[in-house]
């Protein structure tokens, strides 16, 4: 009953001081923590190291003009091309690119959309409620589902056995979609409300106010959200096996014919193992030919991700929002 | 020049909840009007439905009339849009546009309005606002750089000259000065001094000193207890209201005995 004065409660505030050798435990634990935190960092370092290691010295030796001038039409086995070179990934770069320039512009404006009409018009209702558990799932569709997805609808729209560069677009803007949306839409959530009030007392409309200050002010959170998004598609393998195929030859229409992409090419020839050599073979033949055709490809993909993203980052630094001194 | 506005029968409401009741009040052309009152008290609420900003706040809605030089803000076929056109906004936090210059900022108006203005008439426009902002001796050297690398001070009155440059008939300011140091708070009430020769000019501050220092007439507004919408308690010359109230719940709040 006593306890409480005028003063506050009746505690022995001292009882909670640190003492010197919780100070010490402190120390020796802070120590700890770092040397555990400096070990994990290292662990994850070694694969992408060593990934990166293998691929530069397993890939560099095919690495030639000639490997990216070239597609793989007429080599036969290990034998040498008559241009000197093993055939090449021409093919494979320009279908990658393409395909996966497609499934940008199908996945951006549809992603980006899709987060403005989240952040600037849904206020958290039904429908809103809806779509980001859509995004949620989709982000977990397994690519191949994507693939076979792709597949069947080109089957049902176009016609039966339909395979070609914009079916492979479809099945990775599928893929892509989720993380555009969830970048895109944190991006502009963070946007502040200040500057949008700004905008409208200043009799902007609604729709100058999104395209010209919210998305503006995002730009640059939404590139780097989508070269992610990119990046991770990019690589993608079983989706294109089945909705764009295999072709020895170039096709660079994205709308008609099959079309090989790098992961595909890489697929492909380390499917097929050692090349065979018989006794009336070229001197030039390689038996592990397919091996180093795969590792090149490879590192030729893993460069134009690189690429790409220092792309990202070129476009985010020159349309960066001011920063405060 | 500023513009009168007229309030009949104010009453606003978030979806169903009766924010403030029953606002009547003229608001004189060219001079200063101070809200002031506790928080909660719906002044700033009042404030925003002049240029119908709390239209943004989903289910704000309004009944009753405003009144800007006899015209009907609230009309069936008046655009919101057009009302921020006459009545500009300056927001309690600075809030220049980040992407932009100091020179983009001030022509945000016009630009963002995708009105076209030759480059000559830009400069000329750039300088007048910031020149009616007090700030053009300070950035005439570095428009081009970022709004948002002034000062917290410089920044308020760069929103000023961004308001100012759309050429409203109102200025509209919402505790413009709360979050600037003395010195700041000074140069932009020098500026208020100076802005009502051209426009009709309606301030929210918490603090009481600025109400007497800047404002012709001063708006009290008051709230029963929490929960209860927030009304008009009354309205008078700044000198009545800091010496000789009406009412004595005026004379408690000025006098800081309340509560």
């Amino acid at each position: 009953m006593a306890s409480r004065t005028d003063r506050g409660p009746v505690i022995d505030f001292d009882r909670f001081r640190p003492t010197r050798s919780s100070i010490r435990a402190r120390k020796r634990k802070d120590r700890l923590m770092t040397v555990l935190i400096g070990l994990s960092f290292l662990v994850a370092l070694i694969p992408l190291v060593s990934v990166l290691w293998v691929s530069l010295s397993k890939g560099v030796r095919r690495l030639t003009p000639d490997f990216l001038t070239h597609n793989m039409s007429g080599v036969v086995g290990g034998n040498p091309t008559p241009t000197g070179g093993y055939g090449g990934i021409l093919h494979a770069v320009i279908g990658t690119l393409e395909i996966t320039f497609g499934s940008m512009v199908i996945s951006i404006p549809v992603g980006v959309m899709c987060a403005v009409y989240l952040v600037e018009y849904a206020h958290g209702g039904r429908l809103a409620k809806a779509i980001g558990l859509m995004v949620d799932v989709m982000s977990g569709i397994p690519s191949i589902v994507a693939g076979l997805f792709a597949f069947s609808m080109f089957a049902l729209v176009v016609g039966p056995g339909t395979v070609n560069g914009l079916a492979g677009s479809v099945a990775l803007s599928l893929l892509m979609l989720p993380t555009v949306v969830k970048t895109s839409e944190d991006m502009l959530a963070v946007v502040p409300n200040d500057l949008r009030e700004a905008a409208y007392a200043l009799g902007v409309t609604k729709q100058r106010t999104i395209t010209s200050i919210v998305l503006r002010t995002a730009l640059p959170g939404i590139v780097s959200g989508t070269i992610l998004a990119v990046a991770r598609v990019i690589g993608e393998t079983a989706p294109l096996l089945i909705a764009s195929g295999f072709i020895a030859t170039t096709n660079p229409n994205l709308f008609s014919g099959r079309m090989t992409t790098l992961p595909v090419f890489v697929y492909n020839e380390y499917s097929q193992g050692l090349a065979v050599c018989g006794p009336g073979a070229d001197p030039g033949c390689l038996t592990d030919i397919h091996m180093q055709r795969a590792w090149a490809a490879a590192l030729v993909l893993i460069l134009i991700v690189l690429l790409l993203n220092l792309l990202g980052r070129l476009v985010s630094r020159i349309f960066a929002v001011g920063r405060t001194r | 020049m500023g513009q009168r506005i007229d309030i009949n029968h104010l009453n606003v409401y978030y979806g169903d909840f009766l924010a403030v009741q029953d606002v009547n009040m003229r608001i004189q052309a060219n001079k200063v009007t101070a809200f002031i009152g506790p928080s909660g008290c719906g002044k700033s609420t009042v404030l925003r439905t002049l240029d119908r900003m709390h239209e943004i706040t989903p289910g704000a809605h309004v009944s009753g009339q405003v009144l800007l030089e006899g015209r009907d803000l609230y009309g069936p076929d008046v655009d919101p849009v057009e009302v921020r056109r006459d009545v500009g906004m300056v927001f309690q936090r600075a809030n220049p546009f980040p992407t932009m210059s100091i020179r983009e900022n001030v022509l945000a108006g016009i630009r963002l309005n995708k009105k076209h203005i030759a480059k000559s008439d830009a400069d000329d426009l750039v300088e007048w606002a910031l020149r009616g902002a007090n700030l053009w001796n300070e950035v005439k050297d570095r428009l081009d750089k970022p709004g948002i690398g002034l000062s917290g001070g410089q920044q308020q009155r760069l929103c000023i000259a961004r308001a100012v440059a759309v050429h409203p008939q109102v200025l509209l300011m919402d505790e413009p000065c709360s979050a600037l140091d003395p010195i700041s708070t000074l140069a932009v009430e020098d500026l208020i001094n100076e802005l009502k020769r051209d426009y009709t000019i309606v301030i929210v501050t918490h603090n009481m000193q600025q109400a007497a220092r800047v404002s012709d007439y001063t708006a009290f507004f008051n709230l029963k207890a929490v929960g209860q919408p927030g009304h008009l308690v009354e309205m008078d010359d700044t000198t009545t209201i800091f010496s000789n109230p009406h009412e004595p719940d005026t004379e408690r709040y000025i006098s800081g005995r309340f509560g």
